[in-house]
């Protein structure tokens, strides 16, 4: 029988990064799904720590599917490191503390009944002591602007605080990289512009995947064009987006 | 959007409310047993078990009639016992034929039917109390401590969870087929019986696939945070002085109410 589980049953892990490492390094990673579906081929990807990057291209091109390897949700073939980890079993729980995923629905992030108990569900699973659970939640909040909606119930929020409350519900593990999976579908203007500043500000590594091109220009140097499971184009995004046949090939539009 | 189909924690204070939840299962657990070793036709004993529901519903201040109001769900289930009509031997009271069947319900099978309505409709006002009275966390704590199957565990923790993303899934599949439900001024819309039939057939299809794939997408968002096959939580779960002094009168007037009701 485990240990009953509201005592911490693993020390809690603080390790910083030493400052050389990247923080992802993908060799050769490709992935199919159980029904066939080759969603990434021999992608090779580098990830320094600070770097904002904006990763485009066509739905289905493999964007989620690389996400979801990038904390070991999915595994594929080729070699994946996390801060210089590499995916392995035993580092599963230090690596899904490091990579904070936001996923695009905000309903599948935000599963418990309250506000308060999303954002304390990682810190809490993490093994932290209940003063520093209560800390990183208020903090988080902050962070995200939403202090103060702590007791609310998650699915009565609007799609632009339901956003808000997922980035902090990963920002309060403190991770090293944030992933976004398409932050900014489906906001109005003034909740996207609010995201905008949001993401400009977090000073935390970060890896956006988005259709948001005049977005991407504004936020991110870097950006890595994907279509049909491979990486077509990865450089500085004002670059990029002036490659017009580029962006045309592969499903994109010049903002 | 969450479909509040399920009746479940009502907050409060009250000394029910503040129980360690432990204590509060194992109490549950024997209401239930208590009920189902009282004899057939103890009428009294079960009017003193149901007493003892109407006290535990105003110590919780949730109101007297709280659980009675939400107990009638378990009557379709209690069917499932009207075989006990016909089933005792005892002095007729009235006899059906269907086709090759010959039914004879008795007075003694009447009387067993009954009390078997009795208990479950008294045992299942309990557990609404304690899942009332108990966040759901909790429960499944308290389901921990007391050294259940992990395995048991999980699938009970995971059910709860994905019931409601079921309902919501129900509702948007119902949605969508009354917003393309339209009918013409003149016509007699609906389609044929088959047709529905086929409609309906195809929603369950989707409802299946649909939260299939959600269930996996929440899933990994728990993954994402850490989430390692324990669900953890802030409340308190060391059973003190009060908590064990009030599981020892629970026990005690358990095994009184049995002792009058088998003299």
């Amino acid at each position: 029988m485990p240990p009953i589980t509201h005592t911490p049953s693993q020390p809690a892990i603080f390790q910083e990064l030493s400052e050389d490492c990247p923080v992802i390094s993908i060799d050769d990673l490709s992935f199919a799904y159980p029904d066939g579906h080759v969603a990434l081929k021999n992608l090779n990807l580098t990830i320094e720590q600070g770097e904002k990057v904006a990763l485009v291209g066509p739905n289905g091109a493999g964007k989620s599917t690389l996400m979801l390897h990038l904390n070991g949700i999915l595994k594929g073939e080729g070699e994946l490191r996390v801060g210089g980890l590499p995916l392995k079993k035993e580092n599963l729980p230090l690596i899904r503390s490091l990579v904070g995923l936001v996923f695009q629905n905000p309903d599948d992030q935000l599963f418990s009944p309250t506000v308060f108990e999303d954002v304390a569900f990682g810190p809490l699973h993490m093994g932290l002591p209940e003063s520093e659970v209560l800390a990183r939640v208020d903090e988080a909040l902050a962070q995200v602007d939403m202090s103060g909606f702590g007791e609310r119930l998650s699915h009565h929020l609007s799609t632009g605080q339901k956003k808000r409350i997922a980035i902090a519900t990963v920002l309060s593990m403190a991770p090293q990289l944030l992933v976004l999976d398409e932050p900014s579908a489906g906001l109005d203007p003034r909740a996207r512009r609010g995201l905008i500043n949001l993401m400009r500000d977090l000073p935390v590594t970060m890896l956006v995947s988005t259709h948001d091109l005049r977005m991407a220009d504004e936020l991110f140097p870097r950006m890595v064009i994907m279509d049909e499971g491979q990486i077509v184009a990865d450089g500085e995004t004002s670059a990029l987006l002036k490659d017009e046949a580029l962006l045309e090939k592969h499903g994109l539009e010049k903002p | 959007m969450h479909a509040n189909v399920f009746d479940r924690y009502h907050d409060g204070s009250s000394l029910l409310h503040h129980l360690a939840p432990t204590v509060k299962v194992v109490v549950a657990v024997l209401f239930i047993l208590s009920n189902a070793l009282l004899p057939d036709g103890d009428w009294l004993s079960f009017g003193i078990s149901w007493g003892v529901i109407l006290l535990l519903n105003l110590l919780a201040q949730l109101g007297l009639g709280f659980t009675f109001k939400r107990s009638f769900i378990v009557l379709p289930f209690t069917m499932a016992a009207i075989t006990a009509l016909f089933s005792l031997p005892g002095e007729t009271l009235a006899v059906w034929d269907f086709g090759p069947w010959h039914l004879v319900a008795t007075d003694l099978g009447l009387v067993r039917f009954l009390s078997i309505v009795v208990r479950s409709w008294l045992s299942v006002q309990i557990a609404i109390l304690l899942v009332a009275t108990t966040q759901f966390p909790d429960l499944i704590h308290a389901l921990e401590h007391l050294r259940l199957p992990r395995m048991l565990i999980t699938v009970i923790a995971f059910l709860y969870r994905y019931l409601f993303v079921l309902t919501d899934e129900v509702m948007r599949l119902l949605r969508a087929r009354q917003a393309r439900s339209a009918v013409l001024p003149g016509q007699r819309g609906g389609g044929g019986i088959l047709w529905r039939a086929q409609t309906a057939g195809n929603m369950v299809g989707q409802l299946f696939v649909r939260s299939y794939e959600r269930s996996d997408r929440i899933f990994n968002a728990m993954l994402s945070r850490g989430y390692q096959g324990h669900i953890r939580t802030f409340n308190r779960h060391e059973v003190i002085a009060r908590d064990w002094l009030i599981m020892a009168l629970a026990i005690f007037l358990f095994s009184i109410l049995q002792l009058f009701a088998h003299l």
